[in-house]
């Protein structure tokens, strides 16, 4: 017996029979804003994506327009962020991680994704190869909001979506996993969410 | 939205600060380590909207503190105020 009836649950979440939602997770339909700081707004004339070895030495870098003119893919996910909503079905434009690191020789473990306005995270490399990682610049088929992370952030789907840095500028290559803005302050430094790793010792 | 609508002002950070500090934390006065601006914490940014709570300077944008909380735990970081003063009452 409940004694709880069911006027007074409060706000009622979407349930999902999908098992498609991880645990502790919920479901929406809505896109809901986070954001740790003022959203930059870098012209596109004065935008570019680096990939960088550890010590800051620049190995590829494309303007806005180069890396435009990439190969890119549409690619359709669920994304989980760590707050507990969980989103399905969502569709991106960007380019392939493995399309940037092509031809970058690296005996490198870690990446440190860096972003506008001072936000990194940290992730292991085969974590953004083999097709489990993109640049994305377009959502729902538009270019992708400033407030979402345009002009592009990173989309890395199967991690919490902490790990899919907006306004991401550049890939550092690293030998450690060096811990990014939330992973140095109680974060999960891997951040699975079928696994429920939100924060340290998860 | 803009993003000024994800910013609070430092008023907001009264209970969160009230768990961690014996002392009134809105008028505790807190030196920004990037631009030395000093502040009352009421008067402080704040972005709450966020797997943690982060505040920065209104001057200069630096992350001043930043809090996080989850399990039972919370995790607070000051590397960005070089100096915090706080009311004694007496």
């Amino acid at each position: 017996m409940s004694f709880v009836t069911r006027g007074f649950r409060g706000r009622r979440r979407e349930t999902d029979e999908s098992g498609r939602v991880p645990p502790g997770q919920y479901r929406t339909d809505d896109f809901p804003v986070l954001s740790a700081g003022p959203t930059p707004h870098t012209p596109l004339a004065e935008w570019s994506f680096t990939i960088a070895s550890e010590s800051g030495e620049e190995l590829a870098r494309w303007s806005w327009e180069e890396l435009r003119a990439l190969p890119s893919e549409t690619v359709t996910v669920d994304i989980h962020c760590v707050t507990k909503w969980s989103k399905l079905d969502t569709t991106w434009e960007g380019a392939s991680v493995d399309t940037l690191l092509a031809g970058i020789e690296t005996d490198a473990a870690y990446v440190t994704a860096w972003s506008d306005g001072g936000y990194t995270t940290n992730l292991p490399l085969e974590d953004v190869t083999d097709g489990k990682a993109w640049v994305a610049f377009g959502y729902d088929g538009e270019p992708l909001d400033p407030e979402h992370g345009g002009p592009a952030r990173l989309l890395v789907p199967h991690l919490y979506f902490w790990k899919s840095a907006k306004w991401v500028r550049g890939l550092r290559l690293m030998d450690d996993d060096d811990p990014g803005f939330w992973e140095s302050l109680g974060y999960h430094l891997y951040g699975d969410p079928w696994r429920e790793q939100r924060y340290w010792g998860d | 939205m803009e993003s000024a609508d994800l910013k609070l002002d430092g008023n907001a950070l009264g209970g969160l600060l009230g768990e961690i500090f014996v002392s009134e934390m809105t008028v505790a006065r807190s030196t920004c380590a990037a631009c030395g601006a000093v502040r009352e914490v009421g008067a402080l940014a704040v972005y709450a909207q966020a797997p943690g709570t982060v505040v920065r300077c209104p001057g200069c944008d630096a992350v001043l503190l930043r809090i996080a909380r989850g399990e039972g735990r919370i995790w607070l970081e000051l590397r960005g105020v070089s100096c915090l003063e706080l009311r004694t009452g007496s």
